[in-house]
């Protein structure tokens, strides 16, 4: 067994673990954390992505013992609980850009992480390009693509996304 | 994943004692390869030596003519970087289309050098700069260290700690993406360094990274296109699997050099 202590969505979390425990694992089994999702299991579908010290990770493929000492945060961190949804969340809602929504919480996490990265200014080809770890099944991404769009910009002003598709 | 017992090193020496001590033991870095092994039962390690707590392993430094960049920095740090964007662009470039941002988050230079994957990038840039490898005990050339698939020089107990990158003239590579995988069906690297000239090739070869000779004479002689055209390597030796033919991955090796050369001295093919 491994005692691991990480901060989770901004709580203390500390646990003593089997060490082959997978973050995703942990996540969902130990804290009950079921929004990040497990779709491939294999590292190439991103619905597991989380950020690990601000970064997309693919929570998958990383052990909750790499975790030890660090922060995670995870869909259910983005906003909080009955306040409004962040800026992103929201132009996902907006733009429909999901169907079944099992690749939703990755896909937002992932877009979190490009508008850290590449700016508040996506297009479309950027915005596709940094895609290429999340796959979704249903939607052929187009309003995906038109959502991550909105939701950068509306994360600048912290205008809502809705107010940005206008 | 089969169980294992975790170890967290503080250092180098301490890592190659556990190591020299269980023969068994892999060295964790990003875990993007290794943890994927594990999980399909490929790869079973009794002992886990996690290397995040080693200090001195990650870093790029500058020197004179290389470049040299320590064995636990990330795929995103050296895509990134400005210094590895001025002095080697197309290492920068390379490290951006290893897998996606995610695994670039995680994945090291060390890790990827060390398992020596025969579709990985980085043993491409490795052997075409005529990189050397550092390790705790001694510096490998590029052309000693890679030796057949999943095969390197590293013998028990001795860790990667960083790679020198010698700073080319011209330099780019060109890969052919296994579209589901994200892996070099074929990647082709070439670098001119004063009269030394390299083309290395990764995905192609059933023994991993190699180079050909026979596309480097000719280079030697003009460093254009033009001096490889009619030129082929042969299908003997080639992988092929569902994904594409010893041929094919033959042809590919032709087409994908010359475009390099063509990036290389900034004439990039239409």
């Amino acid at each position: 067994m491994a005692k691991i202590s990480l901060i989770v969505n901004g709580n203390p979390v500390n646990a003593n673990i089997d060490p082959r425990t997978l973050l995703v694992q942990f996540l969902r089994e130990n804290l009950r954390l079921t929004g990040t999702h497990v779709g491939c299991d294999t590292s190439q579908c991103g619905a597991c992505v989380v950020h690990l010290d601000g970064k997309a990770v693919k929570s998958c493929t990383t052990l909750a013992v790499m975790a030890d000492g660090h922060e995670v945060k995870t869909i259910e961190g983005l906003a909080a609980d009955g306040g409004p949804l962040h800026p992103m969340q929201e132009a996902f809602r907006e733009h429909h850009g999901l169907q079944c929504g099992f690749c939703t919480p990755g896909m937002i996490m992932t877009a979190v992480d490009i508008v850290r990265r590449k700016g508040n200014e996506l297009d479309d080809h950027t915005i596709r390009e940094e895609l290429e770890g999340n796959i979704c099944r249903c939607t052929g991404y187009h309003n995906i693509v038109k959502a991550i769009a909105a939701g950068a910009r509306a994360m600048r002003g912290g205008a809502s996304a809705s107010q940005a598709a206008e | 994943m089969y169980a294992f017992t975790f170890h967290r090193p503080q250092t180098v020496r301490q890592a190659a004692g556990l190591l020299t001590k269980n023969a068994d033991a892999k060295l964790l870095a990003g875990g993007q390869s290794l943890l994927p092994t594990m999980k399909l039962r490929l790869a079973s390690p009794p002992q886990i030596l996690d290397m995040t707590l080693v200090e001195g392993l990650s870093g790029i430094e500058l020197s004179g003519r290389a470049l040299t960049i320590g064995a636990m920095t990330r795929h995103y740090e050296v895509n990134a970087s400005p210094v590895v964007q001025q002095a080697i662009p197309v290492l920068a470039k390379l490290a951006g289309l290893i897998g996606d941002p995610a695994v670039r988050h995680r994945g090291t230079l060390g890790g990827s050098v060390a398992n020596n994957d025969p579709n990985a990038d980085y043993p491409a840039a490795c052997l075409g700069l005529g990189a050397t490898i550092i390790t705790n005990k001694r510096r490998i050339k590029a052309d000693d260290y890679f030796t057949g698939m999943f095969s390197t020089a590293l013998e028990p107990g001795e860790i990667i700690t960083k790679i020198s990158f010698p700073i080319p003239k011209k330099a780019a590579y060109q890969k052919f993406r296994n579209q589901a995988s994200r892996f070099a069906l074929v990647g082709v690297f070439v670098a001119k360094r004063g009269s030394d000239i390299r083309v290395a090739v990764t995905g192609a070869g059933s023994n991993g990274v190699f180079r050909v000779t026979s596309f480097e004479e000719a280079l030697k002689k003009r460093f254009s296109p033009k001096s490889l055209e009619g030129l082929t390597i042969p299908a003997d030796g080639m992988n092929s699997d569902i994904h594409g033919s010893a041929e094919y991955r033959a042809h590919l090796v032709g087409v994908l050099a010359r475009r390099a050369v063509a990036e290389a001295i900034g004439k990039p093919a239409a």
